[in-house]
């Protein structure tokens, strides 16, 4: 059974580019009187370094079923509370417990490399997953015939159009179905003619999922696909409850 | 820990917290598993990267081949002049030597990049640290496969015969074992400090002279003795004298030995203890 535990989960960046001891004094009187202000700010750690507390003190529970959205600002930790939930951050406080298989969807291109064509991306994501030649020739004609490449799917990735880039990424996401689906909301961007098509495959895959958890500015997403939104400010929860609750608050901040 | 193909039997479980300790030394230890159970995507990964290198190329990788045959063939003629050689044990130490060091140098160099490199990958799913290891581990051999074929021509060309064939299976196994030690090190350190490839770089070419790569062991009589000092003599002349036909001082066995304990020790401290912040500099 799916489940996702966070527990006081803290995340600080340390700064250590630049000479952060000047970095400091500099950006001391700017931080100075917003210490207490929601948003991301510098403070010092034990060891007397910079760092940006970016996330904090962050607890919360999902069970199957539960399709929690996350809401806020630019640099409110979103993104980041993503990254701790795949387990790409580790927790610097705190704990992250994940039960089940994870399929993030975090970045545009999903690590691939750019310089490798479209078949070649895809046998490396089917080999990390562990799966076998067929099944990765399965997944390959899947993607193929989803984002309509042709015979891009022998060029380098870096010769594809924007929405081209988007379709492989989009088609190789939602080809191999986990049971917890982290989703940043650059996935729901695209042209409509994309969308249409790509809302019905990612309809699919929320529903097979136990658990989502989507990143969006789009309300209407929210209010559509989640039972739960977390509004983070600053790194912190805000607010946390059904959307009927938290969007209106959210939207008349 | 990661993420199992669909259809696993049992469900992976991922728990993460700050860790002391012992608990360190497990997280890195199963990571080093999980690298190592991710071996097809390692060897793809290493694969691709020469692969990518050459692409567009009419000669592909053969270039490897070629260019350490120049280099081997321009350097054997010039220093067994000027050093008043004889060609027919020079070539073979010069070819072999060359090769050997080619596959050092370039492990040391990759290394500070190895988890920078990878930063997109890392920072789009959790996957062990150790895969990109391999990875790089995989893409050197890779280039000294293509340069093997020079030293057998050389080796067929001079008669050249090793002897003491047995040890060399598993001094290549520590060979192998030393190179993924350094990229756990330097990896790790130049994901923390960017200083640390320029450094590395100027360094090596320093021990490029410094150890006898181009000209042969027997010609130092001062000082001979802290040539076992240097981290790289010891190993390398493991594998030279038995592939050349020479027998190898038990002091250097024992120095090859020790040199490589000290570096998986430093490697694997250093990576219990930083792992977890990796992702968090790249």
């Amino acid at each position: 059974m799916a489940l996702i535990s966070v527990e006081g989960l803290d995340i600080t960046f340390p700064l250590y580019h630049g000479n952060s001891r000047s970095l400091k004094r500099t950006l001391a009187a700017a931080v100075q009187p917003a210490r207490n202000a929601p948003s991301a700010h510098l403070q010092q750690d034990a060891r007397d370094r910079v760092v940006v507390q970016v996330l904090h003190d962050i607890s919360f529970r999902l069970n199957p079923g539960d399709r929690l959205g996350l809401i806020g600002s630019n640099g409110a930790g979103k993104t980041t509370l993503l990254r701790a939930l795949a387990g790409i951050y580790e927790p610097v406080a705190g704990r992250v417990r994940v039960s089940g298989t994870v399929g993030a969807l975090l970045n545009t291109n999903l690590g691939m490399n750019v310089d490798l064509s479209g078949r070649e991306n895809i046998r490396l994501r089917g080999l990390f997953h562990g799966l076998t030649r067929t099944r990765i020739a399965a997944v390959e004609q899947d993607v193929q015939d989803f984002a309509e490449l042709g015979t891009f799917m022998d060029m380098p990735v870096k010769t594809y159009s924007s929405g081209m880039l988007v379709r492989l990424a989009f088609g190789l996401a939602t080809a191999i179905t986990p049971q917890i689906l982290l989703m940043d909301e650059w996935f729901l961007a695209g042209d409509a003619a994309f969308m249409t098509k790509a809302r019905h495959r990612l309809e699919a895959l929320v529903d097979r999922a136990e658990i989502l958890v989507v990143s969006t500015h789009q309300p209407e997403v929210m209010q559509a696909w989640c039972t739960r939104v977390l509004w983070l400010d600053g790194g912190a929860i805000r607010m946390d409850g059904p959307p009927d609750m938290v969007l209106p608050a959210y939207l008349a901040r | 820990m990661a993420v199992s193909g669909a259809g696993a039997p049992a469900e992976p479980v991922m728990d993460l917290a700050p860790q002391r300790g012992p608990g360190r030394i497990t997280a890195a230890l199963r990571d080093i598993g999980a690298g190592l159970a991710l071996w097809r995507l390692g060897l793809a990964l290493g694969w691709l990267d020469i692969k990518l290198r050459y692409r567009g190329s009419i000669l592909g990788p053969l270039w490897l081949t070629i260019s350490t045959a120049v280099m081997v063939g321009a350097m054997g003629v010039l220093y067994a002049t000027l050093f008043h050689m004889d060609l027919h044990k020079f070539l073979p130490f010069l070819s072999l030597s060359l090769v050997l060091w080619g596959f050092i140098g370039g492990v040391v160099n990759d290394a500070p990049t190895v988890f920078t490199q990878a930063a997109p990958l890392v920072m789009s799913i959790r996957m062990p640290l150790f895969v990109h290891v391999l990875r790089m581990v995989v893409r050197n051999v890779l280039v000294l496969l293509h340069n093997v074929i020079v030293i057998v021509v050389v080796f067929a060309l001079y008669g050249t015969r090793p002897h003491e064939t047995l040890t060399i299976a598993p001094v290549l196994a520590l060979w192998l074992l030393d190179a993924g030690a350094i990229a756990l090190l330097f990896g790790t350190l130049g994901a923390r400090f960017r200083d640390i490839g320029p450094i590395v770089a100027s360094l090596m070419q320093i021990f490029f002279f410094v150890t006898p790569i181009i000209w042969p062991p027997e010609m130092i009589f001062v000082g001979r003795q802290y040539m076992l000092l240097n981290p790289f003599f010891p190993v390398l002349e493991i594998l030279r004298g038995p592939l050349l036909g020479e027998s190898v001082r038990a002091s250097i066995w024992l120095a090859a030995g020790v040199h490589s304990v000290v570096l998986w020790a430093l490697a694997l401290g250093l990576f219990c203890r930083m792992r977890a912040r990796i992702a968090y500099w790249i």
